[in-house]
């Protein structure tokens, strides 16, 4: 089995659907970090089958709502000197400004820089539904 | 920006603020000479970035009677929003020369986006087919001016029930008012969307009824509104004739109607009312627009702090 050593200091996200981790990477972490990563996939785990884990040293700084958006599943560990310090489970975030698009092409904030809408979580069975601020269309999130 | 109230949508009123504006309406249509100088020294801004001839010359009335100016535009073509200014920065700077904003707008949402840069007052003089709250004010005047009463009546919906959201916030903002029953009038292909049924059905003890017959229901109603079947939102032509033709209004139909049942319309009508239903005394769809000068004075003046 591939073995690859902990991490000291930093972040570990744990239980991302196999698959789904480089993205998470790209989107949220690869433009700031410079810190050493590790990236697993395809891990066994007992309650997905399959998952990606995300290390990450040296870094603290994680958007908690992005990841929730992402999958419910998720978890992230917080190391601190080669102790877990805290476990936190994502949740789904009831609001959120500036990471989704609105779906609605007649909407403001595809044609003027200031509209950013902020969504409000209206549905979380199966898809992710939310309204925006500026037009009320319901978009659908998957990331 | 905080203490300064905008109109965006019908939510954005209380009911009892609702009925102050159109009662006050009403007392500045029963008494225009007591109003003249209300809004004297007052600045209007109309900034219209896409057309309405309608809706401006109402607000430009509602200004004017109040003893206010006007100043603005009506074709966004020769403004910087065109350059491609953000609305947030055309807006600051018309607060610097206006005292309140009336808005229309192609965007869903612009006058939204406007109200967060505003340090006056806006009203969302309709953005896109998203609302129009100011026609659902000019809806409600008109019914309590004709029927004494916004409440406990009968009201028909017809025609596109589906796309028009204008008739949406209507039928939501009806809704409470504790209206007694409404019957919702359209093609199954235009009904009005199961969420707002349901939503009504769960918030509201309103009988609904939905049928695609206006004929059926022509006794029952104390109020008919009748909206525009737009050509567009049918897949075939031959649908769209066999269709509009069931919801054209004629004499004929509304002769089983009840002697004070009212007919209104938001206009333009394109033909879902015959003309020779005009001389019917139940056509108030002229008066309707009429009352619509008054119940955007209330407004302007509230907003405006004059009342
Ligand atoms: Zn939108």
């Amino acid at each position: 089995m591939l073995t690859v050593n902990g991490i000291n200091n930093g972040i570990v996200i744990d239980h991302i659907p196999a698959g789904k981790g480089p993205r998470i990477f790209n989107t949220l972490f690869s433009a700031h970090v410079n810190s050493p990563v590790v990236l697993l996939m395809n891990v066994q785990s007992k309650t997905l089958g399959k998952k990606d884990i995300i290390k990450i040293e040296n870094e603290y700084n994680f958007d908690l709502n992005l990841l929730g958006l992402i999958d419910k599943h998720i978890t992230v560990n917080i190391i601190k000197n080669n102790k877990l310090k805290e476990k936190i489970n994502v949740v789904v975030p009831k609001k959120i400004k500036g990471f989704i698009k609105c779906k609605n092409p007649r909407c403001i904030s595809h044609t003027d820089d200031y509209a950013i809408p902020e969504f409000t979580l209206i549905s979380s069975n199966g898809t992710l539904k939310y309204s925006c601020s500026y037009c009320e269309e319901i978009t659908e999130y998957k990331f | 920006m905080k203490n300064v109230r905008h109109l965006i949508e019908p939510k954005d009123l209380s009911n009892s603020e609702i009925m102050e504006l159109v009662n006050m309406g009403i007392q500045m249509e029963e008494n225009p000479q007591d109003y003249v100088n209300l809004c004297k020294g007052k600045i209007l801004g109309s900034l219209f970035f896409e057309p309405s001839t309608r809706t401006k010359f109402s607000f430009d009335s509602a200004m004017l009677r109040l003893g206010g100016n006007l100043m603005g535009f009506t074709d966004v073509n020769t403004t910087s929003a065109k350059k491609g200014e953000s609305l947030g920065d055309t807006i600051k700077i018309m607060g610097a020369y206006t005292d309140i904003i009336v808005m229309r707008h192609p965007k869903e949402g612009a006058p939204k986006l406007a109200s967060e840069y505003s340090t006056i007052p806006i009203i969302n003089g309709g953005d896109g087919g998203h609302q129009h709250p100011t026609q659902t004010l000019t809806d409600l005047i008109t019914i309590k001016k004709y029927k004494n009463t916004v409440s406990n009546h009968t009201i028909a919906l017809c025609g596109d029930l589906k796309f028009g959201r204008t008739v949406h916030s209507l039928i939501k903002t009806l809704a409470r008012f504790n209206t007694k029953k409404f019957y919702l009038i359209s093609p199954k292909e235009l009904s009005l969307p199961k969420s707002i049924v349901n939503e009504i059905k769960l918030n509201y003890d309103i009988e609904i009824e939905e049928t695609s017959e206006l004929e059926a229901v022509m006794d029952k109603i104390d109020i008919l509104y009748m909206t525009r079947i737009q050509k567009e939102r049918f897949f075939n032509e031959e649908d769209y004739i066999k269709l509009k033709n069931s919801y054209i209004l004629t004499n004929e139909k509304i002769e089983p109607a009840k002697k004070d049942m009212i007919i209104m319309h938001p206009l333009p009508r394109v033909n879902e009312i015959s003309k020779e239903v005009d001389d019917d005394k139940r056509a108030i769809y002229f008066e309707q627009a009429r009352l619509g000068v008054y119940v955007r004075m209330a407004l302007i003046a509230k907003l405006l702090g004059a009342i």
